[in-house]
């Protein structure tokens, strides 16, 4: 270490932005088109899904046969790097706390990891606490993100249908697949038990769009990525693109440590590490966009202490890194007996659900005060690793060909178990919008820095009744469909008070929002409006932190809107010299 | 169908046939600097980040876990307990051994319960018939096989041997079902590029269903 130094980049650009995933990959794709010249920094490697994907590939073609690691928790093939732990850099938890903390590490960030769900919040998600007195209102309404939303499903594609319903509001909708046989099974259930299942909103391409990306063929692995672009990633749809108009440089493996100010205490760029060979840089840019996720940028920000920004750049509220929450999640699953030995199929379509559940109750009449969505799962899949686990739980059950056999067992008869229950599981996982709370939070760590020097995050959340009582709600709705469609429950059914009705630990469900949050009172929130902070104006937060609530839609969208409109705000403001 | 002509002859969208025969190549026309995975990802035939590509290393440097004797214990249960029948081959056949093999480097929380498990066998096998389980005769190999392989109606003194079965039969069928042998036995046909265009009549017959007239105006279809 006796050599080391600081390389400053000579090169001024218009703006430096962390983190290359939805926030960062739009910004980019923005600001480059506008003409500006960026620095994009990425903590991960390059990927790009036309060549780094696994689509297609069978499982014998991995010789775990498609089991997890911790460097890719959801699967071998699955596209995302990284996960809930990364060798080198951890975090903690105060107490017997629990924080999940997914980080991806790769170009495109998170929307490697994501159900492509892409909900537009509703004009009740923007005013909650006018509704209910909790957590607080944004200060923008559905009206000011509806064109960004309207454009971006036009530029990205997103299937789905126009229900006119208020608070899952229309959008421009490619045409959805018809639903899987499973999936009419709850249709059917659905409408039984009074629970609307209508057809889902996913960000793939059920026709072209435009030359540079291809249609959905329908192999049901966007998890892998995709190599003909069909659905949404921020490496192929934004940053690639955004690299093609020359004025992006992007910088992967880079490790943002801190942001730089000046005397005035303005930002004036990033000082990150290159992870390849531990070099230290300092980039310079006219303004700085944090794209790194909800609580990397909140990390960042916090970390960035100056005479000026004593408790942590944009941090003279004390509101960075409160408000942490995730989307509550509980789920369950059955198999129809109804549904075995089933005929042979191509059913793989495309990937993910076809039919989902908008929120469709009113909280005023319930014991807990947001609502939630649901997911469906199941039919014929892929065998991988853990096909069929468990099946001496299952095989003794019911008769299989007319015929009662003892559970277990092998041979030829198991065989033909394996064979007779195949296509027959299906799922359904709830998620429900959590309160933010001024005390749930992530802070550093006063304790632990990481490989590279960078003081840590420990993370303080909790839920409260509000949560376990609406995971308590999923579970009788998972079970009532489940009965109603002739399933019988195979997991998730015997959740109770003693583990928060199966409600998952907070992070788990990789929706992590409010640690930057918006408002109009510097004292209460450390951006403005427009996503750009209260105490430093040409510092500007993109991903999930600016999130003042997160509804019961997946934030992905949001995310994408929101950003969509800071950037082309950023790009004003810079033409007009205010910043 | 095979999936080689299947690319070539279904047209799906504009840009998908050319690209996914492109990247098989490396970045030739790419805009973009090549991964760091990308030379090693066209060795394994699987995208991989470095860190990953270590520990495959890693594990593959290994000597083998299992003993000669070990292997030949879990070579003749596996096939016990996934045979060849009309259908399809054995559990030997689809290489099942050689998967447990790796999965116990990979998965090293695996190794004590099965090489414990099979110490266990062999030592139970030893004070019935004098022999380690591999030694015994089929008869004695079936009769001991019986007392561990059904969970509901064993002796409660078999309960470990219980556990490891359980075990043993999860593994093996893992093995066997991700294997190219045991994907088409169990009659996984997806994972080519395709037009999904609904359940096929017939099974709507069969479960009573139809897809409604709303479904059918909004839903994408293709003739």
């Amino acid at each position: 270490m006796g050599d080391l130094q600081v390389l400053k980049q000579p090169k001024k650009y218009d703006a430096v932005i962390v983190g290359s995933g939805a926030g960062g990959g739009m910004a980019a794709y923005v600001l480059a088109h506008a003409g500006l010249k960026v620095c994009l920094l990425e903590a991960g490697p390059m990927f790009d899904p036309k060549i780094d994907s696994n689509q297609l590939k069978n499982p014998w073609e991995s010789p775990r046969r498609g089991a997890s690691t911790k460097f890719r928790p959801f699967g071998d093939f699955d596209g995302c790097y990284w996960g809930w732990e990364i060798d080198g850099e951890p975090y903690t938890h105060v107490g017997d706390t629990k924080w999940e903390w997914w980080r991806a590490r790769m170009l495109g960030g998170r929307t490697n990891h994501w159900g492509r769900i892409s909900l537009r919040f509703g004009p009740l998600d923007f005013k909650r606490k006018s509704i209910d007195g909790l957590g607080d209102d944004w200060p923008i309404g559905y009206e000011d993100v509806k064109p960004y939303y309207d454009k971006i499903d036009r530029m990205l594609g997103v299937f789905g249908t126009n229900e006119g319903l208020f608070n899952d509001p229309d959008g421009i909708f490619l045409p959805p697949p018809k639903p899987r046989l499973h999936e009419l099974f709850i249709k059917r259930a659905g409408k039984n038990v009074g629970v609307p299942v209508i057809p889902s909103r996913l960000s793939i391409l059920t026709k072209q769009i435009n030359k540079e990306r291809g249609a959905c063929f329908f192999c049901a692995q966007c998890g892998r990525s995709c190599k003909v672009y069909g659905d949404f990633s921020s490496s192929s749809c934004l940053v690639i693109p955004a690299l093609k108009t020359g004025n992006v440089d992007l910088v992967t493996n880079a490790m943002a440590r801190e942001v730089l100010t000046d005397r005035d205490g303005l930002a004036t760029g990033i000082s990150y590490i290159n992870k390849e060979n531990m070099q230290e840089y300092q980039v310079s840019g006219r303004t700085v966009i944090l794209a790194a996720s909800a609580c990397e940028s909140a990390r960042l920000l916090m970390n960035s202490k100056s005479t000026r920004h004593p408790n942590g750049l944009a941090n003279s509220s004390d509101v960075v890194g409160r408000y942490l929450h995730d989307s509550t999640g509980a789920d369950m699953g059955g198999i129809i007996p109804e549904l075995f030995d089933r005929k042979r199929y191509n059913e793989d379509g495309v990937g993910g659900m076809h039919v989902y559940s908008p929120w469709w109750l009113d909280n005023k009449k319930l014991d807990f005060p947001r609502g939630y969505h649901i997911e469906y799962g199941g039919g014929f899949g892929m065998p991988l690793y853990g096909f069929n686990w468990g099946i001496e739980n299952l095989n003794g059950a019911y008769k299989i060909k007319g015929q009662q056999k003892e559970a277990g067992g092998y041979g030829a008869s198991l065989k033909e178990d394996y064979r007779y229950f195949f296509g027959a599981h299906v799922g359904m996982a709830g998620r429900g919008e959590a309160i933010a709370r001024r005390e749930s939070l992530c802070e550093i760590d006063p304790n632990v820095v990481d490989k590279y020097g960078i003081p840590v995050l420990r993370f303080n959340t909790s839920y409260t009744d509000y949560e376990i009582n609406q995971a308590k709600h999923m579970k009788e709705t998972f079970s009532e469909i489940l009965h109603s469609m002739g399933a019988v429950v195979t997991w998730g059914g015997d959740d109770g008070k003693e583990n928060n009705y199966g409600l998952h630990a907070p992070g788990n469900i990789i929706h992590e929002a409010g640690t930057v949050r918006m408002g109009n009172d510097p004292k209460n929130s450390p951006l403005n409006k427009w996503s750009q902070a209260h105490d430093c104006k040409n510092l500007f937060c993109v991903d999930g932190g600016p999130f003042v609530s997160q509804a019961d839609k997946n934030i992905t969208w949001t995310i994408l809107a929101l950003s969509m409109r800071t950037s082309e705000y950023i790009v004003d403001e810079l033409k007009k010299q205010n910043i | 169908m095979d999936r080689r002509k299947s690319i070539k002859t279904l047209v799906i969208g504009g840009i998908s046939i050319g690209a996914i025969a492109e990247a098989c190549k490396l970045h030739e026309n790419s805009p973009v600097p090549p991964t760091s995975a990308e030379k090693e990802a066209v060795v394994s035939g699987l995208n991989r980040m470095k860190e990953e590509i270590a520990h495959l290393k890693n594990v593959d440097s290994e000597p083998a876990f299992f003993s000669p004797e070990e292997m030949a214990t879990i070579t003749i249960l596996g096939d016990i307990i996934i045979p060849r029948d009309a259908v399809s081959g054995s559990a030997s056949d689809a290489k099942v051994p050689d998967f447990m093999e790796f999965i116990v480097k990979d998965k090293p929380e695996l190794q004590t319960p099965l090489q414990g498990g099979l110490r266990w066998l062999d030592l139970q096998c030893l004070t019935r018939y004098s022999n380690p389980f591999k030694a015994c005769d089929l008869k004695q190999q079936m009769e001991m096989v019986d007392e561990i392989a059904w969970p509901k109606k064993a002796k409660p003194e078999m309960s470990q041997g219980v556990a490891f079965f359980n075990l043993m039969r999860n593994l093996v069928a893992t093995g066997f079902y991700t294997s190219e042998i045991g994907v088409k036995d169990v009659g996984y046909i997806g994972n080519v590029p395709n037009q999904w265009n609904g359940v096929p009549e017939d099974v709507l017959r069969q479960y009573n269903l139809a897809y409604s007239e709303k479904e059918l105006k909004e839903c994408v279809s293709f003739s």
